[in-house]
């Protein structure tokens, strides 16, 4: 039973970097184009370097 | 004891109308120009025009919307919106300007982002919650169980704190006001559980509801969601619409032409209406001479002669020639406003529709209380326990959650608007579906409905060649829709123009030029000598001959002649009903088969007749796009508008057409139908497993594990029910 205190807070905190990751997610605009966002990763515009 | 439900499309979601107030009405930056660009759809689409707006002079930065279909730039002040649509042009796109005032409400949509944190949050804190509980059903005992139960709570009570306060808001508030909505069950259910539930771990009891109370508050947050998303997306889409008509005129200020948005306009101004432009305030005529079209007010097919001294009202469309209007009547007081105005008094004198769902509240509401309350009165006077009577009186409470409820109309209004969306339907009503699904009457107006708006020559073949070519040389320096009508059918007939010189137009009149010595002129009766005719005519005088009539009829509507016959064969009475003289709407209607037609009908009479037909107990679906139309189409039970109709009109209609087809209708009505049909039986559903689980939960044999399959069931059951619809 000792491994319960190991096991709960790390499938506790497991799930809760999942939560955030999509609390940032949401807070930075990345579902205002899905349709776009998409089609956007087959262009090679950005291949080379980064978007300045 | 009174229940009042706000107009919605889910029972439960009485708390989605706070997101209206939470829309952002910040007005737009300059600098910030918009464009729709209905054509892109691909990742080189995107790529293309980012890149060729990133060279074009003045611009800072361009984003393309692919769901949107729509571009965003940052430009530096003085780049002008023209600009960049002739940017787009050029690299082979159709652009459109959009007006970022009337956008800047759906740029960001907070309540939606707040509803999906805290859905997150709910669903995150239920899985984990359901984990615990998990481990408690398959045998947790004695200070396992305890300590379960508390990390249950730990997650349990931030979590519904922070999700659940739209359910709280809204019961506070109706609560406030002695009144009763869903939202009353679902936060005493919560609360009831959560107490409960607190109490019971204190005592090391068996049962806990947390992971109860944390899914009801998830399954309903998703009913929410749902429901805001269908109502974004459509409100969007509405606001692109009046987007798409930038409010701006030109003013002669010193003897310049000035661009100023249409809200600077005062009385007095001199307004500049280029042919072709919609007339932006009443007015009257102070220089030159055009036709104007009147058919969006009055739905009279013929233009109107218009020269100095006139009377103008707003909305009109100069045709052929410029004018310049005094503004006697300006924003609020035009006579288009004034008509808008009225339409918004009779809206709200309708009696309100109520939906399935606001029924299916009343019913339900009072219905759990009495339940629980009487569960718990029953439970106290036998056992004297109030530990066990609280206990089953929340059991009571879960059971009969109203996920179910709350999902039911909402998972099938998605799945329906979506399916019309794609087909180009835009549904503008939470309750227009249930609405379009009792239609049994259909009353259409005839011009820029049933009609394109756009003339066809008919008596082509009556007409001698060497007359034809004249007209044709004296119609291609025209813009005039006759003109051009008469230019598309010679070309396609395969006729050369005649060798006409000197052609010049005369706005309001025709167009003239020489030949052979003699002048040749294409125009309105009374210009050319001729008897004036009741249908839709323009003269050609040739030398000493007679005047040669060119007769006109309007051009149907893409998907007419399939919308009028499919709506008939599934048994619907279809009517005429316009403002255009008797030969013309006759002509339309035996075109299209319908027998029941009225012509020379004025606004009040639409609405009449259509009052007329809606005390008979018929239910009418009113299709029109007219100023004239407005009326009638707040009077009848549900109303559809195309895209092209006047801003009033569309506002004062349930449902747009967005693309030029009729088509769209027919099937729309089956669409409705069976929406309400899979709405009807997920009503049953979940009322099927409340019988079932209800008796359980009085008789005191319901435990956290039934409540927790019932709840989960039904919900899923109902979600897969909706999805059958597409």
């Amino acid at each position: 039973m000792t491994m319960l205190a190991y096991l709960i807070p790390i499938s506790l905190v497991l799930g809760g970097l999942g939560l955030a990751f999509f609390i940032w997610t949401v807070k930075t605009n990345q579902y205002d184009d899905p349709e776009g966002d998409a089609r956007r990763i087959l262009n090679d515009d950005y291949d080379d370097h980064p978007k300045t | 004891m009174t229940v009042a439900m706000r107009p919605s499309a889910c029972p439960a979601c009485a708390a989605a109308p706070a997101a209206e107030d939470l829309v952002d009405t910040a007005p737009a930056k300059p600098g910030q120009i918009a464009l729709s660009l209905p054509g892109i759809h691909c990742s080189g689409c995107i790529s293309r025009i980012e890149q060729g707006l990133a060279r074009v002079a003045g611009v800072r930065a361009a984003r393309v919307n692919l769901t949107l279909k729509r571009a965003q730039i940052d430009t530096d002040p003085g780049t002008t919106a023209a600009e960049m649509v002739a940017a787009v042009e050029a690299l082979g796109y159709e652009a459109h300007e959009l007006d970022a005032g009337s956008l800047a409400a759906t740029g960001n949509d907070r309540a939606g982002r707040d509803l999906l944190m805290r859905l997150a949050v709910s669903g995150f804190a239920m899985m984990n919650v359901m984990l615990l509980s998990v481990s408690v059903w398959s045998g947790a005992e004695a200070a396992t169980r305890d300590m379960f139960h508390w990390i249950s709570a730990a997650i349990a009570l931030p979590a519904i704190g922070f999700s659940g306060q739209p359910f709280f808001r809204n019961a506070w508030s109706a609560l406030r006001q002695g009144k009763l909505n869903m939202d009353v069950p679902i936060t005493l259910a919560i609360l009831l559980a959560v107490v409960t539930s607190l109490w019971e771990t204190a005592l090391s009891g068996h049962h806990a509801y947390f992971d109860a109370a944390i899914a009801l508050t998830f399954f309903l947050l998703a009913g929410r969601y749902l429901d805001h998303r269908t109502r974004a997306v459509a409100r969007s889409a509405a606001q692109e619409l009046s987007a798409l008509e930038v409010p701006r005129a030109w003013v002669l200020r010193e003897g310049t032409e000035v661009e100023v948005p249409v809200a600077e306009l005062r009385v007095g101004d001199l307004v500049r209406v280029r042919p072709g432009g919609r007339m932006p305030v009443d007015g009257e005529l102070v220089e030159g001479r055009s036709e104007i079209d009147r058919s969006l007010l009055t739905g009279e097919t013929l233009p109107v002669f218009a020269e100095p001294g006139q009377a103008i009202s707003a909305g009109e469309v100069n045709l052929t020639g410029p004018l310049t209007l005094r503004a006697t009547a300006v924003g609020q007081d035009t006579s288009l406003h004034r008509m808008a105005d009225l339409v918004a008094i009779a809206e709200s004198g309708r009696s309100r529709y109520t939906s399935l769902a606001d029924k299916a509240a009343k019913l339900y509401a009072p219905g759990v209380h009495i339940l629980s309350a009487l569960a718990f009165a029953g439970w106290y006077l036998y056992t004297w326990d109030m530990r066990v009577a609280l206990n089953i009186a929340a059991a009571v409470l879960i059971i009969t959650c109203p996920c179910a409820l709350g999902l039911a109309v909402p998972a099938v209004t998605t799945a329906a608007s979506g399916r019309l969306f794609r087909r180009g339907m835009l549904i503008k009503h939470e309750t227009a579906l249930e609405r379009l699904a009792q239609v049994d009457v259909v009353v259409f107006d005839k011009t820029g409905t049933l009609t394109a708006g756009t003339p066809e020559l008919t008596n082509l073949d009556d007409l001698p060649v060497d007359q034809l070519r004249v007209a044709l040389a004296l119609a291609e320096g025209s813009s005039h829709p006759l003109a051009q009508a008469i230019t598309r059918a010679a070309q396609s007939a395969g006729v050369d123009p005649a060798p006409v010189q000197d052609i010049r137009e005369v706005p309001g009149f025709g167009t003239q030029g020489m030949l052979g010595g003699g002048t040749v002129r294409l125009g309105r009766a009374a210009w050319v000598g001729a008897e004036g005719r009741s249908q839709t005519a323009t003269f050609l005088k040739l030398g000493e001959a007679p005047p040669l009539a060119f007769l006109f009829e309007d051009k149907l509507r893409t998907g007419a002649e399939e919308a009028v016959r499919a709506l008939r064969d599934t048994g619907r009475e279809v009517i005429v009903i316009s403002g255009d003289t008797p030969p013309a709407v006759k002509a339309l209607a035996s075109r299209l088969g319908i027998k029941d037609w009225v012509a020379e009908a004025l606004p009040e009479d639409k609405v009449a007749r259509i009052e007329a037909l809606e005390k008979s107990g018929k239910r009418v679906l009113m299709v029109g796009d007219g100023l004239n139309d407005t009326g009638a189409l707040s009077a009848a039970h549900v109303s559809i508008s195309p895209a092209t109709a006047l801003d009033a009109a569309r506002v004062a209609s349930d449902i747009v057409l967005l693309g030029g087809d009729l088509t769209p209708i027919g099937q729309a009505c089956d669409t409705a139908r069976s929406a309400t049909r899979r709405i009807r039986e997920n009503f049953r559903i979940a009322t099927v497993y409340n019988i079932l689980a209800v008796p359980l939960a009085v008789a005191g044999l319901a435990t956290p594990l039934i409540a927790a399959l019932a709840m989960s069931a039904s919900s899923i059951t109902v979600s897969l029910n909706a999805l059958r619809l597409r």
